[in-house]
């Protein structure tokens, strides 16, 4: 069988963050890079946090997913580019706000000195709970609004 | 993968070494406060920001072991050397101690890994800039969350600024270690590889100062020596005791596997 990159791209749509099902990993940036070499294939992979828990995870079931297709790969880990929230289009921002995610802000700064827009009525008026939540990549607020707590995706 | 000589790869597998020892130790003293937090958030902060620690500690080592001349892991670095090898500064090991004292140790830890990140992304190993550009991204928030805990702690109540002002006094004296610029530092300095410490004091006092100012808290005098040589290998008492805790499984059991 001849392994085409196309076809590995397909199925890299089924692997899903555990801790954002929302979005498939191409959509999230993790997945990078898919080399096939003398039919050996290696899928590259980058961190959105340095301790993300989830990336064990994921490398376990790009495997899974690829094994079951009969392809079997090597997962390499590289932090060059940085990951970034700047990598997530319209579209992926647009489905984390429809999850109850609200999105990430393009400007680490702006994040600090603005309040985070509600995913669920849109207000503005809302305030930080804490920066760190569920998980790393996501900060704690409250909405003053609709009256309840929600996620941002961090901006990092 | 850059071509380094014998002489710059041990140079680098030690100063590689000191920021994996910097970011674990103090991530395994932050992970001591889960479940016993004094608030839900704040048990999930430090345990968030003690993830982020180690797992940019993980990235350090697995670039250490590239110039390791013993062929260890990532882990063997973690888990199979003694406290007179581990390079991180005293003050990443000191104790919990309290809230006040986790918080101070942790705002005079950002406030130096934010500019010092800054200038390792620069560095022209893109190897080392790498994980430096994506820890940069995680301690900025570090800093934001201990920076709002030093304000909120020192104008606080009575209590809590006293508690504040004994940790600021009692961990003023190890302050200075992550400035030290020693002559093997300068070889790869001058290699444009890694940055110049010595140059990021004045933009750590220019984050500390005001910030305790106005949680009122006095700044401490400059005591007659600060603690040094913890790059060295020289380390607290406190350091024994948390590699005891930390290594003790695989240690035990070589060949566990999760
Ligand atoms: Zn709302």
């Amino acid at each position: 069988m001849v392994i085409s990159e196309e076809k590995i791209w397909e199925l890299l749509k089924e692997v899903r963050d555990p801790e954002l099902p929302a979005l498939d990993i191409i959509e999230m940036g993790i997945a990078r890079e898919i080399k096939i070499e003398s039919g050996k294939v290696t899928v590259v992979i980058t961190p959105t946090y340095s301790g993300c828990p989830a990336m064990f995870m994921i490398e376990t079931e790009i495997r899974d997913v690829l094994s079951k297709n009969g392809i079997t790969c090597d997962v390499k880990t590289t932090y060059t580019p940085a990951w970034t929230t700047d990598w997530l289009t319209e579209e992926a921002r647009e489905k984390l706000r429809q999850y109850g995610i609200a999105p990430p802000g393009k400007d680490i700064e702006e994040i600090f000195n603005k309040n985070t827009k509600c995913p669920f009525c849109g207000s503005d008026d809302t305030k930080l709970v804490s920066n760190f939540g569920s998980t790393a990549c996501k900060s704690i607020h409250y909405c003053n609004s609709c009256v309840q707590p929600f996620e941002h995706f961090k901006c990092i | 993968m850059a071509e380094f000589d014998v002489k710059t790869r041990e140079l680098l597998f030690n100063y590689i070494l000191g920021i994996a020892d910097d970011r674990l130790i103090l991530g395994h003293r932050l992970s001591e406060w889960c479940g016993h937090a004094p608030i839900i958030e704040e048990d999930i902060a430090m345990a968030n920001i003690a993830l982020d620690c180690i797992g940019e500690a993980d990235a350090f080592y697995k670039l250490a072991a590239t110039f390791d001349t013993e062929g260890r892991s990532a882990d063997d670095l973690a888990f199979l050397r003694d406290s007179t090898e581990f390079r991180n500064v005293q003050l990443s090991e000191q104790p919990n101690t309290d809230f006040a004292w986790t918080i101070a140790r942790q705002f005079f830890t950002d406030a130096f890994y934010v500019p010092f990140f800054e200038e390792l992304a620069k560095s022209s190993y893109e190897e080392l800039a790498a994980p430096g550009a994506k820890a940069l991204k995680e301690v900025k928030y570090h800093l934001r969350h201990s920076r709002e805990w030093i304000l909120r702690l020192g104008d606080g109540t009575e209590e809590s600024n006293s508690r504040l002002q004994d940790a600021v006094d009692n961990l003023w004296m190890y302050t200075r270690e992550f400035f030290e610029f020693s002559d093997s530092v300068k070889l790869l300095y001058e290699l444009d590889i890694v940055p110049d410490n010595s140059a990021l004091l004045e933009k750590w006092k220019e984050t500390v100062l005001p910030v305790l100012k106005d949680a009122l808290i006095t700044i401490p005098e400059d005591p007659p020596y600060f603690a040094t040589g913890g790059r060295n290998g020289l380390h607290t008492e406190h350091l024994g005791h948390l590699l005891a805790e930390m290594q003790v499984l695989p240690r035990t059991y070589p060949d566990a596997k999760w």
